[in-house]
């Protein structure tokens, strides 16, 4: 597994931005950019190089949802791994995601074994 | 009716129902008849009567004063729960910095001591949601209250949008699946555990 991937996390909270980039670095990823909503990531996205996303769902004005599709609609995104943090717990809404091809899914308040697990698991297969 | 409550447009349908009840029922009336009469007389004094509470209602208050000064306050604790997490955040990274000067087992001890810190400060994301939540109801409270008194009334109401319910949909809905599904945070026991997604997640496999 390579951790020198640059790794795109996204949230409106700033402060679970500082939280999710703290515990990357005690896994050792330390190329992490940020954005507050799916609109930037997406431009940012578009305009870098990103082994991995980390993605909230409920942001304006673009959801995580709404990324995870402009994602994987992008012929040169359509592959990125892209795991899914949310406090939305509704089977609906992992129902949803699988089908729009998140590649993890893990429910708000998470803990820093989880995020490592799916990190390995969905790096691993990509 | 009996009394000189403010007569709206809408707000005396049900009074000019139970009128025209009472004119077909002229003549003479036999005592199930009469029974019959003096319960709609009833019904029409507690309609005038909840006509006229309504319409003293101070709805400006609610909508000037009650609501703003409840969302400010919820405002303000998201504001304080921010500020308090960077703070214990910015301890995390200091002391971060310091387990390097450490080795072995108290290394370790401290790494897993900050580790569960930044899992517990991910409550003020939690806690930022469930209050917005809070905030929207408080809305779309004040929005059917003014409804109502204005109804009463009979005199217009405020020019408030209608705030829906968060997750609610609305008349002309042209929000995209993302927004129709953010519902923000569940209650305790209302949505699916981490291992249960796990679990539905592996079945698409």
């Amino acid at each position: 597994m390579d951790k020198n991937i640059n790794v795109l996390i996204v949230d409106d909270y700033r402060t679970m931005l500082r939280i999710i980039r703290n515990l990357l670095k005690q896994l050792d990823f330390n190329n992490v950019d940020e954005a507050v909503d799916g609109q930037e990531a997406l431009a940012k996205l578009r305009a870098g190089n990103f082994g991995l996303v980390i993605s909230d769902w409920n942001m304006a004005p673009m959801t995580g949802l709404d990324l995870l599709k402009e994602v994987r609609a992008d012929q040169r995104l359509k592959n990125l791994p892209f795991i899914m943090i949310t406090a939305e717990s509704k089977t609906e809404n992992v129902v949803a995601a699988k089908q729009a091809g998140v590649s993890n899914y893990i429910v708000k308040p998470f803990n820093a074994e989880t995020l490592r697990e799916k990190i390995e698991k969905v790096l691993v297969h990509a | 009716m009996p009394d000189g409550t403010p007569q709206g447009p809408e707000g005396d349908r049900i009074e000019a129902t139970v009128r025209a009840v009472l004119t077909s029922m002229a003549g003479d009336l036999t005592a199930k008849e009469s029974a019959l009469l003096a319960e709609l007389e009833g019904l029409g004094r507690t309609i005038a009567r909840a006509k006229a509470e309504i319409a003293a209602l101070k709805v400006e208050d609610i909508r000037d004063a009650h609501i703003p000064s409840a969302t400010d306050e919820l405002d303000a604790i998201v504001d304080h729960t921010a500020h308090a997490t960077n703070e214990i955040l910015d301890c995390c990274e200091t002391l971060e910095q310091l387990q390097s000067e450490l080795s072995g087992e108290a290394a370790d001890k401290l790494q897993g001591a900050v580790t569960r810190i930044y899992e517990a400060c991910s409550f003020q994301d939690i806690t930022g949601q469930r209050i917005g939540k809070v905030v929207t109801a408080l809305k779309a409270i004040e929005a059917r209250v003014s409804a109502v008194v204005s109804a009463a009334s009979g005199m217009p109401g405020p020019d408030a949008a209608p705030v829906a319910a968060p997750g609610a949909a609305s008349g002309d809905d042209r929000r995209t699946e993302g927004q129709k599904l953010a519902n923000g945070p569940q209650l305790p026991g209302s949505g699916v555990s981490q291992s249960e997604i796990d679990r539905l997640l592996a079945s698409f496999d």
